[in-house]
């Protein structure tokens, strides 16, 4: 996997009135050239802020630290005129609500011609033509006759086509969609899952995905990373995280989940709560809802290869208990020993 | 059969909520479309028994939220007639409608809404208590910690206001308030869906519990069909105002008569990489309910439509005991099996 993006311990903290907020700690993650990658977890736990770091869009309160690379290039240490002109030629983002992306007052293919003409030097008609080649690749129907239609005249399905279409119009290599079907309805949803995905295959488009709806990144990502309160505590291929979760927060993320198999049977509750993040606890996040915490708990668990394929951030795995000189835990429980189960 | 017994069943016959022919229509100013109506709920028929849950499913826009306002006594019907435990809510007397408003309760999506932000939960919980004067003050006080206990609030956060709650907390308080009448039937339009994979668990859990333990029936409105599957006896699909297909959740989930229920359930993105989302799409989107399309309302985008589709309107055609359907197409084909079937029996007899 040739790399795209290489982020090294970052983290991300908000200065507020309370004091700072930890959105995102120490987290290090490598982006694949042409892989689609899944970041889950639940509200609030810095899927939007690890992305808007690396889109170099967050807000002056934010303090990123680490290291953030892109082909090899060191984000932090680039100006802001830099990121702006990286930004146009090789990021694109897609947001939930395509309401905020698009302007009302303009027609659809007009601000999907201004993108591009924002990233290439081309005539009216050039950026003009290129704007419906756009459009009907992402299925609007009858593009010319909705070229003048205000954002407004469209469901939320097709709008949400008009902000992909803006998103591919500087052919980027990385495109980031923060939730971008959690607003529509399965079946339109089914749609624009398809649309990424052969926009994934047409232009190898590498795309940062994030999503609560497990059920989304199981269908079309290729790894998957989940965060639980700023910290990124496993990573894997989708089959395998999906077929045997490992680290106690994805097991219970999956167990809360209904599903056939489960009919008539209650749900897997996760006791407590996420802790507060302007004053999380010092060692592993999950420590306090989690049921086989242990002494070195205490201490944050570090990111690791568990194996080849996966890493785990939990002192329960092997890996991460050798780079402190921990011997494996003796009973190691078995993926589907009982987990997490609190007051419903 | 004893004389007691007999009336048992015959109570429990009659549905707690029976719904017939409902029609909901909002007239629209001119301008765009000209004057008309939005043709929201176009006909329903539908009916729930004591301890059932019934799901409502459709795309937005199908009208799921104003057949429940309707049912909740939140929206006057255009026309149509809704009776709760045999009797009709519209010629009900004043203190019979009181009485079911009291019976019926609703519950909203998002928790924040429901519930005055400068009220401690508990306010908001006795709250309808006080409204209905319900016993002496004692016993609404002890009321209250008995709810929370239902829906599982620790009563020390009795005192503590809606932004001290997290999300699933304060729709927790939200049913309790719901509860506090004692209702027979709860109206959920989306009560998970603004909350997080874990906290929806709890959530289905204590709407689970609650219909087992207090024997409550549940309208559940709901775009999440994996929810659906998971917590429902029944299931009816909606689409543009009309109640497509309606039947048991087994079968409802394993072989739906209707198009229109087959794409929905194959657009489920299943949490199971194996398990990849059937590659039959449905084109296009619900057209607007101020013009619904002629004759079946889904032929526009129904991948099975034949010529009659677009002039005739299908009506409901019973597949099995609680299972009917309203389709041109797979109505011939139960006739088919039928005929077929009825052939294989003369066959064997001569
Ligand atoms: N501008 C800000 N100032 C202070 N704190 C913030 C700011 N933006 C986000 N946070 C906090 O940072 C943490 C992570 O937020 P973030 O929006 O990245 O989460 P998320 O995983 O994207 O959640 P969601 O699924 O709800 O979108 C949260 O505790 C949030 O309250
Ligand atoms: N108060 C209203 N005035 C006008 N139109 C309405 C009103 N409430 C709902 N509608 C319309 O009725 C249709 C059904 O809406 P709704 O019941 O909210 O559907 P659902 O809950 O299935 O999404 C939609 O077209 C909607 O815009
Ligand atoms: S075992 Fe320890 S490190 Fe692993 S998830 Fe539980 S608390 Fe965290
Ligand atoms: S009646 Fe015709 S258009 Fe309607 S669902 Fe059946 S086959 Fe499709
Ligand atoms: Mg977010
Ligand atoms: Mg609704």
């Amino acid at each position: 996997m040739t790399a795209l993006v290489e982020l090294q311990d970052v983290s991300v903290d908000y200065a507020g009135h309370g004091g700072s907020v930890s959105a995102v700690q120490n987290v290090s993650l490598t982006l694949g050239e042409n892989e689609t990658f899944g970041l889950v977890g639940e509200s609030g736990c810095g899927k939007t802020t690890l992305s808007m770091a690396l889109m170099g869009l967050l807000p002056a309160s934010a303090r990123v630290t680490g290291q953030l690379l892109f082909r090899g290039q060191d984000l932090l240490a680039m100006s802001e005129a830099e990121r702006r002109q990286q930004r146009g030629d090789e990021l694109s983002m897609v947001f939930q609500d395509p309401a905020t992306s698009l302007d009302p007052t303009f027609g659809i293919g007009y601000q999907v011609a201004e993108t591009v003409r924002a990233h290439r030097r081309v005539s009216r008609g050039e950026s003009k033509a290129r704007a419906l080649a756009l459009l009907r690749e992402v299925g609007i129907p009858a593009a010319e006759s909705r070229y003048a239609d205000p954002p407004h005249r469209l469901s939320g399905g097709m709008r949400q086509r008009v902000v992909m279409a803006a998103a591919l119009a500087n052919d980027p290599s990385l495109l980031l969609a923060d939730e971008p079907t959690t607003a529509l309805d399965v079946t339109i949803q089914a749609q624009v899952l398809d649309l990424l995905a052969e926009l994934q295959r047409k232009h190898g488009t590498t795309i940062l995905l994030i999503a609560h709806d497990l059920g989304v990144v199981a269908q079309i990502c290729d790894r998957v990373g989940v965060m639980y309160a700023g910290q990124l505590v496993e990573v894997a291929p989708v089959a395998e995280l999906f077929a045997a979760p490992r680290h106690p927060y994805t097991r219970a993320l999956l167990e809360a989940l209904p599903s056939r198999g489960r009919r008539g049977r209650s749900l897997r509750v996760i006791g407590g709560q996420v802790p507060d993040l302007s004053d999380p606890p010092s060692g592993c996040r999950f420590a306090d809802r989690c049921p086989h915490r242990m002494d070195v708990c205490a201490t944050v668990p570090p990111l690791v290869d568990s194996d080849s394929r996966r890493r785990i951030a939990c002192w329960l795995d092997p890996a991460t208990r050798a780079t402190a000189g921990l011997p494996p835990v003796p009973a190691a429980p078995t993926p589907d020993a009982p987990i997490a189960v609190g007051p419903s | 059969m004893t004389e007691q017994s007999r009336t048992v069943i015959e109570q429990d016959s009659v549905p707690l909520l029976e719904v017939e022919g409902l029609v909901k229509r909002f007239p629209i100013r001119r301008g765009l479309f000209g004057s008309g109506s939005v043709h929201a709920v176009e006909g329903v028929d539908l009916q729930i028994h004591a301890g059932e849950v019934l799901s409502l499913v459709g795309e937005s826009g199908s009208g799921k939220s104003t057949l429940g306002m309707c049912v909740t006594g939140m929206s006057t019907p255009t026309a149509g007639r809704i009776r709760f435990a045999g009797e009709d809510v519209a010629l009900a007397s004043r203190r019979g409608r009181a009485d079911f408003r009291r019976r019926v309760q609703p519950v909203f999506q998002d928790p924040r809404s429901s519930l005055d932000p400068r009220w401690p939960i508990e306010t908001t919980i006795r709250e309808p208590l006080d409204a209905y004067r319900v016993g002496s003050s004692a016993e609404r006080t002890a009321r209250v910690a008995e709810l929370m206990d239902l829906v599982g609030l620790p009563r020390h956060f009795a005192p503590r206001q809606p932004r001290e709650l997290s999300g699933g907390q304060q729709q927790r308080v939200a049913i309790a308030a719901a509860l506090a009448l004692r209702p027979e039937l709860l109206v959920a339009d989306e009560p998970v869906s603004a909350l997080d994979v874990s906290v929806q668990a709890q959530i289905l859990n204590l709407l689970d519990e609650l219909r087992n333990r207090l024997k409550l029936a549940l309208l559940f409105i709901a775009h999440d069909l994996s929810v659906v599957e998971h917590l429902s006896d029944r299931v009816a699909v909606m689409y543009l105002g009309r109640i497509v297909e309606t039947g048991p959740v087994e079968r409802i989930f394993s072989a739906p008569e209707h198009p229109y229920t087959r794409a929905l359930i194959d657009a489920i993105p299943h949490a199971d990489p194996g398990r990849k989302m059937s590659r039959i799409r449905l084109t296009g989107e619900i057209p607007s309910p101020v013009n619904p399309p002629s004759g079946c309302r889904f032929h526009p985008r129904c991948p099975v439509a034949v010529d009659r589709c677009s002039t005739e309107e299908p009506q409901d055609t019973q597949f099995d005991e609680g299972h009917s359907a309203a389709c041109h197409v797979a109505a011939a084909a139960l006739a088919q099996r039928g005929s077929i079937i009825s052939v294989l029996s003369e066959g064997a007899t001569s």
